[in-house]
């Protein structure tokens, strides 16, 4: 059996007093697509910070790809896994055109025939040629996020992290750029991890997942149980409902906080 | 039949910007009564500047023009700023997404909602200090006395909404305008703050206009739905048979929708028609 | 508009750059077209672009040397032959006013040389390194904060001679320090957003990041800020040669001029009057020049 992609073990973070991750563990094969569910306050971003190496100050056990993330610098680990981050419109230097930042990940690393391969990750990701010198004021949000995955792909990591890649977006982009993402697992054979507190989603693109809350990993479960609505935890019961709209009858089992 | 609550027809809002003219809102047009009306729209659809035209926030450089923009028998449109604003807080509140931006941060949250309440009645300190009280109670905050002291920096996001409900209602109005009032909020705490602006619109007769991007969310919420569409209205129907909607676009935006009981695998991607946009 | 006319503006709007030349370029039209809106920074453009005019051609715009005297001519005002009279050495006031554009200008711009670069590396490597290197940075700042100018260029020119230079190195090393104090703010800013995270984790080295990310956001502030410094840095030069400290005579320095003028400024005022009016409206250009270039520059002005 092959060493899993993703390995965590009983991670603890903290910062100051307050717990952000509490005992956390779970692991993702290669080629897998797990989803990591929570809402705000869970840990899961936490977590995603963790494994990309920004994050560097946490008790445990993380790998990626059999890598200690204790012992590399994020240099090190920018060929294996690679980050996307939520808000398109926060992810691209606003006075870098996309050829900069794309040109750029990959002379960090000496890639050859870099004007190649910038053409090349920008045709995967949907993007024409025509994309290739324009400022981020000039693209929409979806192109925007294809364009923040482009600059993850050109590394060519095996493991993609990605932090609500369409939270930020709207309804129809969200369609094009989960199909995408679906896409280029498959044609690259990566493994994804994706933070979302969007149930939906995970059941679109996912085939296991965990649910955080406050810190903790509550329920790991397959996402056929998901789409089943069937779930051990009263927690994941509560979220799979709200998210399946407004239901009065709903409210009364959830107590607020204060 | 009786009186619309709100009645609006061709309303557009126009922008004349240094390097061009942007026509957000395009001649939308529609009537309610005291039910709850949700308005679902993409980014760019003109939703949220409708509801602001409506209530009278659409700042400079923007010009609303309408041929009829009716609440409760009174002309909008004929009203002066002064009485525009005798006007809104009193009988049309409005909720916005984040009440860290909608809150002073330099008074407390009590203080607020009892200066809320003394702008549209005669009341003494300890009357607005009792109402308000009543108030918080009122929108589920379990220890109203301690959260009046608090400034909004110290409220989390689900109660600072709740802050805001409490500061809106207060004043009893007839028709309350919430521009995406749960979309910064847990889908947990969403559901209780929806079930606390639900029973509250209720109990005091009022109509409710729900804007949103969440389809899902506002068809499960409201009686009715429209569906915006670069400025216009493409859809109008009742929540309850939003699946049998006739526009492609609203078709189209459903099909997108991933969903928590589908089978995994390629969402169908929205395709834009021109023809949607409509004659200019 | 003609052929050539059409096929620039086409190669400046098109909203699909081929090169990084031409995206470089659109970018900068973008903001030439927003400076070119606003009529009062238009105004300071063009009171500096005519200073830099009489600077350049002052050979052919002087109507006599600054330097020759005539003392038989002293203290006259103005004339068919002199313009605006003549100072209390009989030179022609007006020439040593058109050649004084050359000595404001050096000034400017070596000071500006100096302060731009070392305030922004320092600030916008204190902002991004934190920690003690961020402490130790900024208390090197404070202690050339706390020289007064006039103090520092009188030991400079005790130890090294008075003169022009001297002074220009006095103003240029405390003048930095307000631009580090600017550039530590704006990279504290900027430090946190996603960007720089995506850029850590693509694997750019701090130094990369700080040179290639943050600077280039910290630069409208910066730019603003040194265009605006640029009329104070006039009148301290001026005050220094007021002093004495500055440009020395036969030099034709505004100040130097002012200074001298003081003796006579009842009966002849045009000798302290007019070089006086000169740093007016130099300072006035860029104050008006700054203010229109913080607006074209930003960018989130970008539609």
């Amino acid at each position: 059996m092959s060493a899993p992609a993703i390995a965590v073990r009983d991670l603890n973070v903290r910062f100051g007093t307050s717990v952000a991750v509490d005992n956390a563990s779970f692991s993702v094969a290669g080629g897998e697509s797990f989803g990591l569910v929570g809402e705000s306050g869970s840990g899961k971003t936490t977590v995603l910070r963790v494994l990309s190496g920004l994050l560097r100050d946490w008790q445990g056990e993380a790998q990626v790809a059999g890598h200690d993330l204790r012992q590399e610098r994020p240099r090190g680990l920018a060929r294996i896994a690679q980050l996307v981050f939520q808000d398109p419109y926060a992810s691209l230097h606003p006075l870098h055109t996309v050829d900069r930042v794309l040109g750029e990940a990959a002379a960090i690393h000496s890639l050859d025939r870099p004007n190649q391969r910038i053409d090349d990750v920008l045709r995967a990701v949907g993007l024409g040629p025509e994309f290739r010198f324009r400022f981020p004021h000039q693209l929409s949000g979806g192109q925007r996020q294809r364009v923040a995955i482009a600059r993850a792909l050109i590394l060519e990591p095996t493991i993609l992290l990605l932090d609500e890649p369409t939270s930020a977006l709207d309804v129809s982009v969200q369609a094009e750029i989960l199909n995408l993402l679906r896409r280029l697992r498959a044609e690259r054979g990566l493994t994804l991890l994706l933070v979302t507190h969007n149930l939906a989603v995970v059941a679109n693109l996912c085939e296991r997942l965990a649910v955080m809350r406050r810190g903790r990993i509550v329920e790991t479960m397959d996402a056929a149980r998901l789409r089943q609505a069937e779930s051990e935890q009263a927690y994941t019961r509560q979220l799979i409902a709200a998210s399946r709209g407004y239901d009065r009858a709903n409210a009364a089992e959830i107590a607020f906080d204060a | 039949m009786s009186r619309p609550l709100l009645a609006v027809e061709d309303l557009h809002v126009r922008f004349a910007l240094p390097t061009r003219n942007v026509h957000a809102v395009r001649g939308v047009g529609f009537s309610m009564g005291r039910e709850k009306l949700g308005i679902v729209g993409e980014s760019g659809s003109g939703k949220s500047l409708t509801g602001r035209a409506i209530i009278g926030q659409v700042a400079k450089p923007g010009v609303v023009a309408a041929s009829r923009l009716e609440f409760d028998g009174i002309d909008l449109r004929s009203l002066d700023k002064a009485g525009r604003r005798a006007l809104t807080g009193r009988r049309i509140g409005m909720i916005m997404q984040d009440p860290k931006f909608s809150l002073n941060p330099v008074m407390t949250v009590g203080e607020q909602i009892a200066e809320a309440y003394r702008v549209h009645n005669r009341a003494g300190a300890a009357e607005a200090k009792k109402r308000t009280l009543e108030m918080l109670a009122a929108v589920r905050i379990r220890e109203p006395e301690r959260v009046w002291g608090l400034y909004p920096h110290e409220v989390s996001g689900g109660m600072g909404q709740r802050v805001m409900i409490a500061m809106m209602l207060i004043p009893e109005p007839d028709l309350l305008i919430a521009d995406e009032p749960t979309s910064a909020l847990d889908v947990t705490v969403q559901t209780q703050v929806l079930a606390i602006i639900d029973d509250l619109v209720t109990q005091r007769g009022m109509g409710l206009i729900f804007i949103s991007h969440d389809l899902n969310l506002v068809a499960s919420f409201c009686d009715r739905v429209l569906v915006m569409y670069g400025g216009r209205i493409v859809e109008t129907c009742r929540a309850s048979e939003l699946d049998r909607a006739q526009h492609p676009y609203t078709r189209g935006l459903l099909a997108a929708l991933p969903r928590i009981d589908a089978p995994p695998g390629d969402l169908p991607v929205l395709r834009r028609d021109p023809a949607w946009l409509g004659e200019l | 508009m003609s052929d050539t006319a059409a096929t620039w503006r086409e190669y400046l709007t098109t909203p699909t750059p081929a090169s990084r030349r031409q995206a470089a370029l659109q970018r900068a039209w973008l903001s030439w077209r927003r400076f070119r809106a606003n009529p009062t920074a238009m105004v300071g453009l063009v009171i500096i672009l005519i200073i830099i005019a009489i600077a350049a051609f002052a050979p052919l715009l002087a109507t006599h040397s600054p330097f020759t005297q005539n003392l038989n001519n002293r203290l006259m005002p103005w004339s068919a032959e002199h313009w605006l009279g003549t100072d209390e050495l009989g030179r022609d006031v007006y020439s040593r006013l058109v050649y004084g554009t050359r000595v404001a200008l050096r000034v400017i711009a070596l000071v500006t040389i100096i302060t731009a670069p070392i305030g922004l590396i320092i600030g916008a490597v204190a902002g991004y390194a934190g920690g003690w290197v961020d402490a130790a940075l900024m208390r090197v700042t404070d202690i050339f904060l706390a020289f007064p100018r006039l103090i520092l260029a009188l030991a400079l020119t005790t130890a090294l001679g008075p003169g022009i230079d001297n002074a220009i190195l006095a103003i240029g090393l405390t003048g930095w320090p307000p631009l580090a104090r600017l550039a530590r703010a704006e990279t504290l800013t900027i430090r946190s957003s996603d960007f720089i995270a995506a850029a850590k984790v693509v694997g750019a080295s701090p130094a990369r990041i700080v040179f290639g990310h943050v600077m280039p956001l910290c630069m409208p502030s910066l730019i603003v800020r040194v265009t605006l410094d640029m009329a104070g840095v006039i009148l301290v030069a001026a005050g220094l040669g007021f002093l004495g400290l500055g440009a020395q005579p036969p030099q034709p320095e505004w100040g130097a001029m002012i200074a001298a003028g003081r003796k006579f400024i009842f009966d002849q005022w045009w000798i302290a009057a007019v070089p006086g009016l000169a740093i007016c409206v130099l300072s006035l250009g860029f104050n008006l020049f700054g203010d229109g270039l913080r607006d074209a520059l930003d960018p989130k002005a970008s539609s």
